[in-house]
């Protein structure tokens, strides 16, 4: 079976993402790609895809989209309350819908993102080594933009493995996506005084409506800033700068690759999926974790995804 | 060299510093560091001379009056300063097809701004520490805005897509608006 949806609705920012263009930094280009890379990779592995295969990313009002064929989908990441034809459907989980059956979001429950996979995974444009939407310049996915309705959604190929409707993720290793993120010290967080510090790790911080898939500009009790910018060097995912205005950023999946501002925290991968789920409005907490946890949680995640690729 | 080792994921240079992405699995940092530090010891090839990119300024940024005011200069004065050196590309990064350039003369050296601007618009040359740029495409940013050009640094569809390359040099001129 060939899978196809058509977008009826694209809800507000529904693009196509993968696991992005690591590669491409070395040109200052942003790695892209899911911010929640855990939900993105379940979905595909639910469906039978490799984790790399593209998915639709939908922010926090989903698209209305319609089956052209008979299509094995799975919804993961944020619960956007999703019906088939009206009746709610599981989340972390492999369905089947018939051609003709409507796909539509209710409204945000929890997160912010969903991840639709379809069998075979999402074609779009390649570039750079990924189909990943750049939408700063206009390319990979859907011509380099986000979905408009009349978008015609078909899958790139075969899944790498056979159809398997009913497919779960059980569900004790689902996430559980919370504002409280781990982080390691950054390279820069001994410029920060005790009380700055304590502050960091610890007081709540909103996310602020200046956010998007570059980064999120955080408000909270003002940082007592660390004198004096760096030398511009290449920066991460999760990493957290604080500008001298003592406001911190956390640079998400579109991040510029370098910076100059100090780091003076880097949120771990294990609670990347939770920043991911953030919007405007939301609040989180850094919460002060040692190298060692976070490797130990970055293994817990991977064994769940292995759960699934069997 | 970095990128060929199977525990290392990523190696992406900063003007004076490298960010390696590892398999926490696979090595420690400390075992990577002593790599890093090994390989850095080793003396780099000469670079070649670059080529030479002439690019037109209209020096009306938004920041100009008052970058000139905190040095203690004329904008006029800013004007002349930033674009009598040859730069230098010291690293293309931060944003596609962005290079930083230097060194800008001593006199015009200030911090980024406390906070950044969500939105400059492409074009802008900007300045901050003692380097310069040009923002290829509207993005948010810390730097001070002293001119606008109308030249394009990227080109999604080239390989290399962008205009300037480690090891080139670039001279800005003043053009009219």
């Amino acid at each position: 079976m060939t899978a196809a949806l058509e977008v009826l609705e694209p809800g507000v920012l529904t693009t196509v993402q993968d696991l992005g263009r690591p590669h491409a930094v070395a040109a200052g280009v942003p790695p892209g790609g899911a911010m929640d890379r855990f939900a993105h990779s379940a979905a595909n592995l639910l469906v039978g895809n490799d984790p790399s295969a593209a998915t639709l990313e939908c922010t926090v009002v989903g698209p209305r989209l319609v089956a052209t064929a008979a299509s094995l989908v799975a919804l993961t990441g944020a619960d956007l309350a999703p019906t088939v034809n009206g009746d709610a459907i599981d989340l972390w989980s492999a369905i089947v819908l018939a051609e003709g059956d409507e796909l539509r979001f209710g409204g945000r429950r929890t997160g912010a993102r969903c991840y639709v996979a379809l069998a075979g995974g999402v074609a779009g444009d390649r570039w750079l080594g990924s189909r990943s939407t750049y939408l700063r310049a206009g390319r990979g996915g859907v011509e380099g933009r986000a979905l408009v309705a009349g978008d015609a959604i078909v899958a790139a190929g075969e899944p790498a493995r056979a159809a398997d409707p009913g497919r779960t993720l059980a569900p004790r290793l689902r996430p559980r996506y919370s504002g409280q993120l781990h982080a390691i010290r950054g390279p820069h967080a001994g410029r920060l005084g005790s009380e700055a510090l304590a502050a960091l790790f610890g007081a709540p911080f909103t996310v602020t409506p200046a956010s998007d898939r570059m980064a999120y500009r955080l408000a909270g009790p003002p940082l007592d800033a660390p004198g004096g910018d760096v030398v511009s060097f290449a920066v991460v995912m999760g990493a957290v700068q604080l500008p001298p205005g003592g406001e911190p950023i956390l640079l998400m999946a579109d991040h510029q690759t370098a910076g100059g501002y100090p780091v003076v925290a880097t949120v771990v991968s294990a609670s990347l999926p939770s920043a991911a789920q953030l919007a405007p409005g939301d609040r989180l907490t850094f919460i002060d974790t040692t190298f060692e946890a976070a490797v130990s949680m970055r293994a817990a995640q991977r064994a769940a995804l292995d759960s699934l690729a069997g | 060299m970095l990128r060929k080792r199977p525990d290392v994921r990523e190696a992406v240079a900063g003007c004076a510093s490298v960010t390696v992405h590892f398999d926490p699995e696979r090595t420690t940092p400390g075992a990577l560091a002593a790599v890093i530090e090994r390989a850095a010891r080793r003396r780099p090839p000469l670079a070649e001379p670059g080529r030479l990119h002439r690019i037109p300024v209209v020096y009306d940024g938004p920041d100009l009056d008052a970058v000139a005011e905190t040095l203690g200069l004329s904008p006029a004065q800013v004007v002349t300063l930033h674009q009598a050196p040859i730069y230098r590309v010291f690293l293309v990064g931060f944003l596609p097809g962005w290079a930083y350039l230097g060194p800008v003369a001593e006199e015009l050296e200030l911090p980024r701004r406390a906070t950044p601007r969500a939105a400059v618009p492409a074009g802008s040359v900007a300045i901050a520490g003692r380097m310069t740029g040009v923002y290829p495409l509207a993005a948010p940013g810390g730097w001070h805005l002293i001119g606008r050009t109308s030249i394009r640094l990227f080109f999604p569809d080239r390989d290399p897509p962008c205009l300037f390359r480690a090891g080139d040099r670039v001279k800005f001129f003043a053009a009219g608006a």
